[in-house]
């Protein structure tokens, strides 16, 4: 797929701006600061319906502005769709496909699907747990949009959650038995003998939905993973020939090595809220084997189980301490965990291999996605820049943006656009 | 700001759940530039409303009397009760006219991050109300959201002791939104497709 036409209204640094594409490489060139990212982020809102750089909408709005709208005209297999986006931080956004207004703006992700390199991507090897999760759940909703609204629908059930263990954390601190939560305190006989009103039976309910909807996420985690595997090393050793092999591993509070039925799944029982993945833990739960079919009935009975197991914990912290919220993506470099390890070129080929594995999934899902390179080739050495413009060339559409233009490989050449305060003309 | 009365009305209007401060501020001003009779009329209305209805004491609808319309209808039938968040609700499903019945309005649904707990709904009621075993079947028609759910399986492991059948409208309303807004086609097959809730 490609994107055939970009339109900005307010967004970032752009009051308005219209750029015609088109198939193959493009390069957005100018000084620091011009709106250059500002671009290709825009793309990548379309996409994802979030930003590769901030957690919430606000700075995506352009000072003084009340809200952004982003059109694009994406194409597929020579058909035409036009999503428009309304930005609108703090309240709901707004979404259109040909000029007809979606109920949910989620219904419009996944139309133009894209693979985004940046200089954040660093933070895939280095950073916290947080960032690998993210990249996962965000590949996941690439492929299977309806995963927006599985992702949704455990976000909230955490908060629920968390509201009601805090409110019993809170009625523990205070003295009172968090037994009763409610505003009458007689009860009728039905009513009490049932435990009703008890904390502990509204958890048993949120447990529930939490094992319900972690499991389904779970279970599509370690599939993503199981496929991501092959495809890392391989472009890890095409980026780095002759360096040591990489490898991935899914790391949860649940330890999935024994999906197998009937509770046998053993919660991993974490004492702290940091996920060990340095190299102080060794005894990490036991190495899961590499799990092939996770068995979702079986990953949630796991998680109800390790709930159980680590309720007194959860009802002292106010904090939910099992589920895939608390998972992470293990990167192993050789014998070495690549976080706290790796080189600044190792662990930038391992985040660049991470991202040409997701292009090459969704590729082969079917739809050749959007690439988007934005100021990588700054950051590599030549070889390392060569094989990367190479493994990315074939794509349908490349995007780039360099402050220079000797930062462009000469295998992308294509069309060029100068960006300069706000307005981007085409040179080439 | 405006002067006192009048930032008073914007104020008191902007407190309505869907008026923001502009739309405040606008209906305020309507008000202003309308016919005396017409304000009088909405006022006495207002007043009206508050005064005259309350909610059944049986199922908690809205009625004008000690029970509602529906309870107080012998023809509906006493051994199936449907169980909904809010009076809308029941508006709703009565212009389906697949359910012969009667109700039971909760009030709301489970959510801890509103401090909605089962104790600030009409559940103790409903307990009640199925005391004396009549009710065969208990149908949980609470929004197809996150919160309506936990309500429905909050609910259903509830009254599993009692040994009645428990049952969930069918899938295939708008999953996420409330229950008001599914049309009365959607509404109605879901009400003939329910199927058993296994907690
Ligand atoms: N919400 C906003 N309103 C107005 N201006 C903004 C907004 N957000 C960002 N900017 C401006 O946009 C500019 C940054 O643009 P962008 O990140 O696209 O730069 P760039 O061309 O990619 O630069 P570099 O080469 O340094 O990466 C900054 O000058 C910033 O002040
Ligand atoms: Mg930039
Ligand atoms: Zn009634």
């Amino acid at each position: 797929m490609h994107v055939a036409h970009l339109s900005l209204t307010d967004f970032r640094s752009y009051d308005a701006v219209e750029l015609a594409l088109e198939p193959g490489a493009a390069a957005f060139v100018g000084p620091n600061g011009q709106g250059k990212t500002n671009l290709v982020e825009a793309l990548g809102y379309v996409a994802t319906q979030s930003s590769h750089r901030v957690a919430t909408d606000g700075p995506l709005v352009r000072q003084g502005a009340a809200r952004a709208v982003v059109r694009s005209v994406v194409v597929r297999d020579d058909r035409r769709a036009l999503v428009e986006l309304e930005i609108n931080p703090g309240r709901a956004n707004r979404a259109r496909l040909n000029r007809s207004p979606v109920s949910r703006p989620r219904d419009v992700i996944g139309l133009l699907r894209t693979v985004l390199f940046a200089p954040e991507d660093l933070a895939l090897v280095k950073g916290d747990p947080a960032e690998r999760r993210r990249f996962l759940d965000d590949l996941l909703v690439a492929r299977a949009p309806r995963f927006a609204g599985v992702r949704a629908d455990y976000d909230r059930v955490l908060k629920q959650r968390g509201a009601l263990l805090r409110t019993a954390a809170q009625a523990r601190r205070g003295g009172r038995s968090p037994a009763r939560s409610g505003r009458r305190a007689e009860s009728e006989a039905a009513f009490a003998a049932a435990g009703a009103g008890d904390v502990l039976s509204t958890l048993e309910v949120w447990d529930a939905h939490l094992a319900r909807h972690g499991a389904e996420l779970l279970a599509a985690r370690l599939e993503l993973v199981e496929a991501l595997r092959p495809l890392v090393a391989a472009s890890y050793a095409a980026l780095a020939p002759g360096s040591v092999p990489v490898d991935l591993e899914y790391r949860g509070t649940l330890s999935t090595g024994s999906a197998g039925s009937g509770g046998s799944a053993e919660s991993a029982g974490p004492a702290g809220p940091a996920a060990p993945a340095g190299p102080a833990a060794p005894a990490e739960p036991a190495a899961p084997a590499a799990v092939h079919a996770p068995d979702r009935a079986a990953l949630e009975e796991g998680l109800r189980a390790g709930l159980l197991e680590v309720r007194a914990a959860e009802l002292e912290r106010g904090v939910t301490l099992v589920g895939p919220h608390r998972d992470d993506l293990f990167l192993g470099l050789g014998e070495l965990p690549a976080r706290g390890y790796a080189s600044h070129g190792e662990s930038w080929s391992f985040a660049l291999a991470l991202r040409l594995a997701a292009y090459d999934l969704l590729r082969a899902d079917g739809g050749d996605p959007v690439l988007i390179l934005d100021d990588v080739f700054a950051e590599l050495d030549a070889q390392r820049r060569r094989r990367l413009a190479e493994l990315v060339a074939p794509a349908e559409q490349v995007l780039i943006t360099a402050a220079v233009p000797d930062d462009v490989p000469a295998e992308l050449a294509g069309a060029r656009f100068d960006v300069a305060e706000g307005s981007v003309t085409r040179v080439r | 700001m405006y002067e006192g009365v009048v930032q008073n009305l914007i104020d008191e209007l902007g407190m309505l759940p869907g008026v923001g401060p502009k739309s405040a501020q606008r209906i305020a001003f309507h008000l202003l530039a309308a016919e005396p009779a017409d304000v009088k009329r909405l006022a006495h209305a207002l007043l009206e409303v508050k005064e005259k209805v309350r909610f059944c004491r049986v199922c908690g609808n809205v009625a004008a009397e000690e029970e509602c319309r529906i309870c107080r209808d012998a023809r509906r039938d006493p051994h199936v009760i449907c169980v909904v968040e809010e009076s809308k609700d029941v508006v709703a499903i009565e212009k389906t006219r697949e359910f012969r019945g009667r109700y039971h309005v909760l009030g709301g649904a489970i959510s801890p991050i509103d401090g909605v707990g089962p104790d600030d709904l009409r559940i103790r009621e409903l307990m009640t109300r199925l005391a004396d075993g009549r009710v065969t079947e208990l149908i949980i028609a609470t929004d197809p959201n996150l919160e309506g759910e936990a309500t429905a399986t909050y609910l259903a492991r509830l009254v599993k002791p009692m040994g009645l059948k428990v049952t969930r409208l069918a899938s295939g309303l708008p999953v996420g939104g409330d229950l008001e807004y599914a049309d009365e086609v959607t509404l109605g097959r879901a009400f003939e497709g329910r199927r058993l809730l296994d907690v």
